[in-house]
């Protein structure tokens, strides 16, 4: 007994031991990769955050470590605070609140609905999406201008135009990017919401719930890790939303759309400062993981 | 075994697929240039030189130019080819530092403006010149090569432009609202007067036009502020040190904030926009939509015959007043000239050609055919001695030699393109009302201080 037992767990050494190796050689290849393109870059940026490195200048051809100097700096700096209530504004109303739940309402309301209804209605949704960032820019950017559609309309009808991207820039960037990302969160609960099972909903109709009550106490709750999910990817999305707002606004008037994104390209692009631009990036991406943890905690859903 | 040894011959067949696929894309590569080089001369080009340059309208005056050029130096060269990089002007900033660091990128002959030299040199994007060797430099004029000279006393740019800035007023709208022609303001009162009287009489009118946006780049910094700064008391740089707060700074924030507060600024959705130039030039001015603007003597350039708005009643319609300084101190009169330059790239593989390229693109008969072309001052004293030049109707050649007597240049030092741009965000704060001057400025000598250290600034 105790000698097949010694062989079998021997066996099973070995197997473990070669089984691990053909793990580690079809893995190195991702590895190779993810260690070219991004450990190596990610490294990169981090340090960089912390040096005076810039696009020319002395400091150009000298690049020294600079301590903590960019990020005390940060925290005095108007434009940085900001940009930074700019960033979560922007993130709040347009992805949060507009895309998460516009994309749930079209989608739970396309729910059940004839095919054909519900091809014409996927279909007009998602070329917002299709399109490409800065063609959405545009688009939005002839409907808004001072001589575009809206106003164009408006002088029809006997109105003075108004000057839309001037007087309400964080609007007209709050609606543009709704309106491009609602497909992506109509397209993740169309799914979500085919598979919570027909019968779970109908025994609660029986159980005599109403309409309300069984979106609330079943639907959602049912798909819970779709709306984490969702809500996860639209913000890191939004947070790097950059095409957008350049084109659209390019960050003002004055700072009033200037989010991180554009803020970082600014620093370090326009100002020549890329030491202080990968700093404001390695905030973006600690914003970015706050949220993503938050969500998960409110909502109390592991991915 | 065999199921194993499949999945491994799958994943080195992939991974060799991939190494393929990197090193296929070189190759094509390599393949496409030599072969454009193969199509570019029947003789067999075999060098390649590069001139990156920025293209500001779609008059493009400076790729007309250096296409002439172009052809003319691969003629007595065989075997050179150029290729000319036409970079979008509100990228160009941006875009040439990215290019002039890296040795794959760098281009042999670069446009850049004169106050880009120091930093750009700081920096060893710039290889100086040889000029010493070259006959033709004394032909340049001497003050315009200091703007050119480095800290270390070298040459590294050979100008092709300078220019002079002042008022253009509208004769036209002047009449209408009764103010006098020729207008000859004396304070910046006078220009404030004449701003409030346009308001009042012609409401549908811009009284006062100027740059002031990070949009408008540099045109804000030298256009707009220093043009009101240097006719203060103070300036932007004294005795090795940045003055960023001083009386002067202030008063010209105010000025800035009178003219927006008081509704006699262009709108501010206009002007914010990196097509602002252009609208102004374009449309704004020929349509007697502007009554004042502040400005470059180069707007001629653009109702050229050849130019982007054709107009040849121009300089009836709109007159160039020299810009007064504050209460009229001083020479009474202010200016700002700058001025772009040829240069070297200091990692690119042929530089003896791009100097060879830059002697050919500014000896006389290129700079006048190019000052002729663009409305650009000439840096060359036998240019500007030209009868067919100085006559050329259309132009502000002959009045601007009078401003040039009042005029400044812009501090040479590396760290001034990074205190331009906190100047732009400074007049932007001010002309959105988004802070008021004096916090504004506050705000531009905290980001100074940041950017050249706590040492290198002043207030006053």
């Amino acid at each position: 007994m105790g000698d097949t037992n010694n062989r079998s767990s021997k066996r099973k050494r070995n197997g473990n031991r070669s089984e691990q190796w053909r793990a580690a050689l079809f893995l190195s290849p991702t590895w190779v990769l993810l260690l070219l393109f991004f450990f190596i870059p990610g490294a990169l940026t981090f340090y960089l955050a912390f040096t005076n490195m810039a696009l020319t200048g002395a400091a150009a051809a000298n690049t020294e470590f600079v301590g903590f100097q960019n990020f005390t700096y940060m925290f005095q700096d108007e434009t940085f605070r900001i940009s930074v209530w700019n960033t979560i504004v922007f993130l709040i109303f347009s992805a949060v609140v507009g895309q998460q739940v516009l994309g749930f309402l079209i989608a739970f309301l396309m729910n059940g609905r004839n095919q054909t209804f519900r091809s014409i209605i996927g279909s007009i949704v998602i070329s917002g999406w299709v399109a490409p960032e800065v063609v959405t820019a545009f688009v939005w950017f002839a409907f808004l201008n001072d001589t575009g559609t809206v106003n164009a309309i408006i002088e029809s009808i006997g109105f003075k135009p108004i000057t839309w991207l001037y007087t309400f820039p964080m609007v007209a960037v709050i609606i543009a990017n709704i309106w491009r990302g609602t497909a992506f969160s109509m397209m993740v609960f169309q799914t979500a919401l085919s598979d919570v099972p027909k019968e779970v909903e109908e025994a609660a109709m029986i159980d005599g719930a109403s309409p309300w009550q069984r979106l609330v106490r079943i639907t959602i709750p049912m798909i819970m890790s779709s709306v984490v999910t969702n809500m996860v990817l639209i913000t890191l999305q939004t947070l790097g939303s950059f095409t957008l707002i350049f084109a659209l606004t390019g960050g003002g008037p004055g700072n009033s759309t200037e989010t991180l994104p554009l803020y970082m390209y600014h620093q370090a692009f326009v100002n020549y400062q890329l030491g202080y631009g990968t700093a404001i990036s390695l905030i973006l991406l600690l914003i970015g993981i706050i949220a993503s943890l938050l969500y998960m905690k409110l909502l109390k859903v592991k991915l | 075994m065999t199921i194993r040894k499949t999945v491994l011959a799958g994943s080195l067949a992939a991974v060799t697929l991939f190494a393929a696929a990197c090193s296929n894309n070189t190759g094509s590569s390599n393949a496409g240039t030599s072969g454009e080089n193969g199509n570019g001369s029947s003789a067999g080009a075999t060098k390649t030189i590069t001139v990156a340059y920025g293209k500001w309208n779609e008059t493009d005056n400076w790729g007309k130019w250096l296409t002439s050029v172009k052809e003319e130096f691969e003629n007595a060269n065989p075997g050179v080819k150029v290729e000319l990089n036409a970079i979008e002007g509100s990228q160009y900033a941006t875009k040439i530092p990215l290019l002039m660091m890296d040795e794959k990128t760098a281009p042999e002959v670069l446009a850049e403006d004169s106050f880009m030299i120091n930093a750009d040199s700081e920096a060893g994007y710039l290889e100086p010149l040889a000029v010493d060797t070259w006959d033709d430099w004394s032909n340049f004029n001497e003050g315009i090569k200091a703007a050119v000279t480095g800290t270390d006393g070298k040459i590294y740019g050979v100008p092709f432009s300078t220019d002079v800035r002042g008022l253009y007023y509208n004769k036209v709208l002047f009449e209408q609202a009764g103010l006098p022609v020729p207008w000859e303001p004396k304070t910046w009162d006078d220009i404030l007067t004449a701003s409030r009287t346009i308001k009042a009489q012609l409401p549908d009118v811009i009284p006062f036009w100027m740059n002031s946006s990070k949009a408008g780049q540099e045109a804000t910094t030298m256009q707009t502020l220093q043009m009101l700064l240097y006719g203060t008391d103070d300036t932007m740089f004294e005795d090795g040190k940045w003055v960023t707060e001083s009386p002067g700074l202030l008063s010209s924030l105010e000025f800035i904030n009178t003219i927006y507060s008081e509704g006699m600024g262009p709108k501010l959705s206009q002007v914010m926009t990196a097509q602002a130039g252009q609208i102004l030039e374009t449309d704004l001015m020929p349509n007697n939509k502007v009554a004042i603007a502040l400005n470059g003597n180069w707007l001629t350039g653009n109702w050229a015959p050849t130019g982007g708005k054709p107009w040849p009643e121009a300089l009836d319609v709109y007159g160039f007043a020299k810009m007064p300084t504050q209460n009229g101190q001083g020479q009474g009169f202010t200016s700002m000239s700058g001025g772009w330059t040829l240069s070297v790239g200091a990692k690119s593989a042929e530089k003896e050609l791009g100097f060879k390229f830059i002697q050919l693109a500014t000896s006389k008969e290129h700079n006048k055919e190019f000052a002729m072309l663009d409305g650009a001052l000439t840096p060359r004293t036998d240019v500007a001695a030209d009868t067919e030049y100085t006559g050329q109707p259309g132009t502000l050649y002959g009045v601007a030699a009078e401003f040039i007597t009042y005029t400044h240049v812009r501090p040479t030092n590396s760290d001034y393109p990074a205190v331009s741009t906190a100047v732009q965000e400074m007049v932007e704060k001010v002309a959105s009302a988004s802070l008021k001057p004096e916090a504004a400025m506050k705000d531009y000598a905290k980001s100074v201080e940041r950017k050249v250290g706590a040492e290198k600034v002043m207030a006053k």
